[in-house]
């Protein structure tokens, strides 16, 4: 059997262990359009912050892809896939036949059209080769201010740290809050506090619309609501799309991404996907989106993997669910988070503790006595077990007294479902 | 593998296994030093759980897939491939906290070690791990069940 894995990030990685571990003699062929090793694209952050230092960006062990059997081209990008000729070609004009073909491209970063934006000290903020841009911008330019454009996952982390690099910066988001597609306005504002506690400047419901710059450079940023910022560099961190340009002519399905069934398969024959470029089944919408985060797309891998190997295994859809700690405020937030909030539908419940003495802000969003979301700040241990409770869609109206407390834990649950989650069914514990 | 199993109905909740297995995880491996002066810096990797009369303790499940596994995103959850020991390594932990919002028992915790989580690891290197050794009322056994 002759594997090709177009991608070199968690959905590739997932995808080779899985086959690796069913089938050793498959050959295996990896296309990177990265140089790098399998690296952790979420350290880049602490990489810029000067964390973490390069050695320690490796997802996997050095040996990994000689450990797995793996004939990895890195720095080959993919131009185009031929499903029919059973063949992808790569930019450089490679040409690379394949058994099973396993596409793995994940997101890049959303840039919207802002005028002036083509300059100087701008960048994105998605993969190690940002990183490497901004050390030389930083090294070679007098920079002491910055912006973010965009308080999502990526910008806040950007933010954070550029801080760290002892940069004055300003985030500047669209939407009335921080990370507004997973918090809720009240946890947003407390992570608003903590960044403004360390200088940063936090500027919602707003965009910038110019870039101002001179001699090619960046002096500033002009916003909607006609302020300038001072700045000698841009991040424009707004969000990642599907990466699925080279999918142009071959006839594999995308919609918001590339769209899979259950067992990770595309449209076309042998032809599997996973990871952010995938849009598969969100199990609290009950609709395919893509939902670009590192756990699913491992796990999509994994399950491909799998299939490509021979074994049948199906996705059983995923949810959102993001951690993210900044300027030492840990936050959780699991499942849909906001849908209750000003809703006067009988079944939605929410039920929120805050404790602002010791930092802590905690909601959980029911429907018909079901979990569906939950928001953690401050106080984040024991996340794991709302995720299995949303994700199982238990009933979960006794425990509402419990839900908020610190003491909440396994023992609070029902004994029939701890005892399945420590040891599986049928066994006693 | 061999794994941990807790037997509530004899747990006493005296917590001398999170007491071991603090000793077991600390520098000194002598009980008086480590409750002393290491204890701020060891997190028990068992945690023994109470609510009214029902107490058991609870570690990593090792489980067949590991859903903590999939969401680290530096890669220090690995399965170690001869024994299938889930293992965290702290040196590769930035704290990022994913595998404690996946894993559906509660069995990671934010550690006292630094800004890192922190699991059980069997006690590698000991035939029996040290909470399992030490419980005064066989409430907690090591052994190989079909799952």
């Amino acid at each position: 059997m002759n594997y090709l894995i177009v991608g070199n990030s968690a959905a590739a990685v997932g995808a080779i262990e899985a086959i690796r571990a069913a089938d050793h003699d498959g050959r295996i062929t990896l296309l990177a359009a990265e140089p790098d090793h399998t690296y952790s694209r979420p350290l880049i952050s602490y990489l810029l912050a000067g964390k973490v230092a390069g050695e320690r960006m490796s997802y996997r062990p050095a040996d990994f892809y000689e450990a797995h059997g793996v004939e990895a081209h890195l720095g080959e990008e993919v131009a185009r896939v031929d499903p029919a000729a059973r063949a992808v070609t790569t930019a450089a004009g490679h040409r690379f036949e394949y058994d099973r073909l396993l596409l793995a491209t994940g997101g890049k970063p959303f840039v919207p059209p802002i005028a002036g934006l083509d300059t100087g000290g701008v960048f994105t903020f998605t993969q190690w080769d940002d990183v490497r841009r901004i050390e030389s911008h930083l090294a070679e330019h007098a920079v002491r201010d910055a912006v973010v454009l965009g308080g999502g996952m990526i910008g806040l982390k950007a933010a954070e740290a550029l801080m760290a690099r002892g940069l004055k910066v300003t985030i500047v988001e669209l939407a009335d809050r921080l990370l507004s597609t997973t918090l809720d306005a009240e946890a947003g504002a407390i992570l608003v506090e903590a960044l403004r506690c360390r200088d940063a400047a936090v500027c919602l419901q707003t965009t910038v619309d110019r870039v101002l710059s001179r001699g090619g450079m960046i002096q500033g940023v002009h916003l909607t609501n006609d302020f300038e910022i001072y700045c000698q560099m841009l991040v424009v961190a707004i969000g990642v799309v599907p990466n699925v340009a080279f999918l142009a002519g071959s006839g594999i399905a995308t919609r918001r991404g590339i769209v899979v069934d259950e067992r990770m398969r595309t449209s076309a024959e042998d032809v599997y996907a996973a990871g952010d470029v995938v849009e598969a089944d969100d199990v609290l919408l009950g609709e395919k989106r893509p939902i670009p985060i590192l756990p699913l797309a491992y796990r999509q891998g994994f399950v491909a993997g799998r299939n490509m190997a021979g074994l049948d295994e199906c996705y059983h859809g995923g949810m959102a669910m993001n951690s993210i700690e900044i300027c030492d405020v840990p936050t959780i937030s699991i499942g849909r988070t906001t849908v209750c909030d000003n809703c006067s539908d009988e079944g939605c419940e929410v039920l929120v503790r805050r404790d602002a003495k010791q930092g802590i802000y905690k909601k959980v969003v029911l429907r018909e006595g079901r979990m569906v979301g939950v928001i953690l700040v401050g106080e984040i241990d024991n996340a794991g077990i709302f995720a299995g409770l949303i994700e199982r869609q238990l009933n979960v109206e006794a425990l509402k007294p419990l839900l908020l407390s610190s003491e909440f834990g396994l023992l609070s649950l029902d004994s029939e479902y701890r005892k399945h989650m420590v040891s599986g069914p049928g066994i006693e514990v | 593998m061999k794994r941990i199993f807790a037997k509530e109905h004899l747990c006493i909740g005296c917590r001398l296994c999170e007491v071991h297995c603090l000793v077991q995880h600390s520098k000194s491996k002598r009980i008086i030093t480590a409750m002393t002066r290491e204890k701020s810096h060891i997190t028990p990797r068992v945690r023994v759980q109470e609510s009214g009369q029902v107490t058991f303790a609870l570690q990593c499940r090792h489980c067949e897939r590991p859903r903590c596994l999939e969401a680290c995103m530096t890669g220090a959850i690995t399965r170690d491939p001869k024994t299938g020991i889930i293992l965290h390594d702290a040196d590769k932990c930035v704290g990022c906290w994913m595998c404690l919002m996946s894993c559906p028992v509660g069995a990671i915790q934010r550690g006292r070690e630094g800004h890192v989580a922190s699991k059980c690891d069997l006690c590698q290197g000991l035939d029996v791990p040290a909470c399992v050794e030490n419980c005064p009322n066989e409430a907690l056994v090591f052994e190989e069940r079909s799952r």
